[in-house]
């Protein structure tokens, strides 16, 4: 199986984010890790390959910073890495991102693309279903286990509320990963050092600009939440909150 | 031709998805500020008896998108159904509910039609004369205004919790009621799906707990999962978590809160290191009261939270459970 992934470097969880000048996007002097969906992506494509064999991709779009997604995914054992290099693939739509990307990969036959079910910046949860109707595939989201059948696929949806969907799907497909699909794997010492000679592809904007056009939907505007609740924060040292915690607990909120 | 609105209802196994009764507020909403016609949708194989549901409702008309091969749901037959019947009827706007079924084809609908879905709003504004979704940002820490730069019709999700279900209006009469026969060759499905289940293992109930213990990330590790279940009991209520902690496999997945875990709305939520990721909110922000833990002031769950504790739960919450113990006794 040859296995393409899309991954995004994302804002740390607990970073402290800041808005840029123009209120129209973050700081960008942030640490940043990968977003989390696409590490579970990554692992279920290396245990794919190490069950079936194959090769295993993948692909980034955003600045010199990304490559550190890909730096890590080598290490982990992905085969090679795309990166979609500019500044300029952070401000683009699902759409948009998703015509880079089937530029990029149009002469390449994967078996299977895989993303992670959303980006932790945006969360668009659209980049791997444009992709696939961009290419013409069937896709599936939100899985949870994929095993190889005789004439395809059988994929494990998950729904809402607790249920599940086992879907026979055909390959080529594209898939989207949800979180706890698998156990992640950490890097090894020797992966680390592996990963320093393999092939790591760079594309620029300008390879892929004929196939993206303007973004179809622009962020206005972008600021700190209002707050619809009125919120009482407890001060003081531990044991005065626990006092103060257990009085709201018995008068206001009245369940002790 | 006056400009319209549709809202797609959602059905699932031939019952409406009660989530659709917000799209349908939201729909009602825009339509009363805009003076566009509301018209609703619902797609699937013998689907006339929820028609009929929504048409009691204040609506211009109900239109039953019907065809064999809309059942079971797959996303090629959804995807393909709608494409047909919006570039005939050309909507201003279609609204969906955001769910797990909508993710899985509203992309692939706007794809194929060239537009674009601004999903997952928590809202719209009126200004002047655009029209501007409000969604959130970054895991809920921002949030942004987002307008349209293309043609019509405009595709908008809106989440679980965004409008009021009870407020929707109901119709002076029946709004009417058209079928729309699709035809979709059934060779163009490509996907197989089988029967919807639960998972056996999915034994504890949380929605019917009063006080509920909620963990997240902050507890940094399995052992200390301990001292929120000891809080718990103390509280007597029940332990639950967020996403990655279940996927860590340090609590149960039935014990999980979210969009893709159980809703629950106890009279308490105590959160501890719990950030407050949009997928947490949805299944927990009709808590009577929510009591959030967290040792970053910027975490998303303050801005719901009731009482808030910026702080280390690790020196706060021992004490809290003697506290507790001793007003108990």
């Amino acid at each position: 199986m040859k296995i393409l992934v899309c991954m995004k470097q994302v804002p740390q969880k607990d970073a402290p984010l800041k808005l840029n000048e123009a209120g129209t996007w973050i700081r960008e002097d942030v640490s940043y890790e990968v977003n989390e969906p696409d590490a579970y992506a990554l692992e279920e494509a290396l245990r794919q390959k190490e069950k079936h064999g194959g090769e295993v991709v993948v692909i980034t779009a955003g600045p010199a910073r990304a490559q550190q997604v890909l730096r890590e995914a080598l290490a982990k054992g992905a085969d090679r890495a795309i990166h979609l290099e500019d500044a300029g693939f952070v401000g683009l739509d699902a759409y948009n991102t998703a015509r880079a990307f089937a530029a990029t990969i149009k002469d390449e036959q994967f078996d299977l693309i895989f993303t992670g079910l959303q980006s932790d910046d945006y969360g668009f949860a659209q980049t791997g279903v444009i992709l696939a109707q961009l290419l013409g595939r069937p896709h599936a989201t939100i899985i949870m286990q994929i095993e190889k059948t005789d004439g395809g696929i059988q994929v494990k949806r998950e729904l809402e509320a607790g249920y599940f969907q086992f879907v026979d799907m055909p390959l080529p497909a594209v898939l989207t990963i949800q979180s706890g699909i698998n156990k992640l794997r950490y890097a090894t010492l020797i992966g680390i050092k592996q990963a320093k000679n393999k092939p790591l592809q760079k594309v620029s904007m300008a390879e892929v600009q004929s196939a993206v056009g303007a973004n179809m939907q622009k962020i206005e505007r972008m600021y700190i939440p209002h707050k619809s609740k009125k919120t009482e924060f407890l001060e003081g040292g531990a044991s005065e909150i626990a006092k103060k915690l257990v009085d709201k607990l018995r008068n206001e909120i009245r369940v002790l | 031709m006056p400009e319209t609105i549709l809202v797609v209802v959602e059905q699932r196994e031939g019952k409406l998805n009660r989530v659709s009764w917000e799209t349908v507020a939201a729909g009602q909403a825009l339509a009363a500020e805009t003076g566009w016609t509301l018209e609703t949708a619902v797609v699937g194989l013998g689907v006339a008896s929820i028609a009929n549901e929504v048409a009691s409702t204040k609506v211009s008309k109900v239109y039953s998108i019907e065809s064999a091969a809309l059942n079971p749901y797959t996303p090629d037959a959804f995807s393909a159904a709608l494409k047909q019947f919006l570039d005939s009827q050309k909507p201003r706007i279609v609204l969906m509910p955001h769910t797990y079924q909508v993710r899985d084809f509203i992309p692939q609908l706007a794809t194929a039609m060239q537009r674009t879905v601004i999903s997952d709003c928590i809202g719209y504004r009126k200004d002047g004369d655009r029209l501007l979704f409000t969604r959130q940002m970054f895991q809920g820490k921002f949030a942004a205004d987002v307008s349209f730069a293309c043609d019509t019709p405009w595709f908008v999700t809106f989440q679980n919790g965004a409008f009021r279900g009870d407020k929707v209006e109901s119709g002076a009469s029946a709004a009417p009621v058209q079928t729309v026969n699709i035809e979709l060759p059934v060779d163009t499905i490509r996907n197989k799906p089988q029967e919807v289940f639960k998972e056996a293992k999915q034994a504890v109930d949380l929605t019917q707990a009063e006080i509920i213990v909620s963990v997240g990330r902050g507890i940094k590790e399995q052992k200390n999962i301990e001292l929120a279940k000891q809080l718990a009991d103390a509280l007597g209520g029940e332990i639950a978590a967020s996403r990655p902690i279940c996927d860590s496999g340090w609590l149960p997945m039935d014990r999980q809160i979210g969009s893709s875990g159980q809703t629950v709305a106890p009279k308490l939520y105590l959160a501890l290191g719990i950030s407050g990721a949009i997928q947490h909110i949805v299944g927990m922000k009709g808590a009577r009261s929510v009591v959030a833990i967290n040792k970053d002031n910027e975490a998303p769950i303050f801005e719901i939270a009731d009482v808030a504790v910026v702080g280390n739960l690790f020196d706060i919450v021992p004490p809290l459970i003697e506290e507790v113990k001793k007003a108990k006794a």
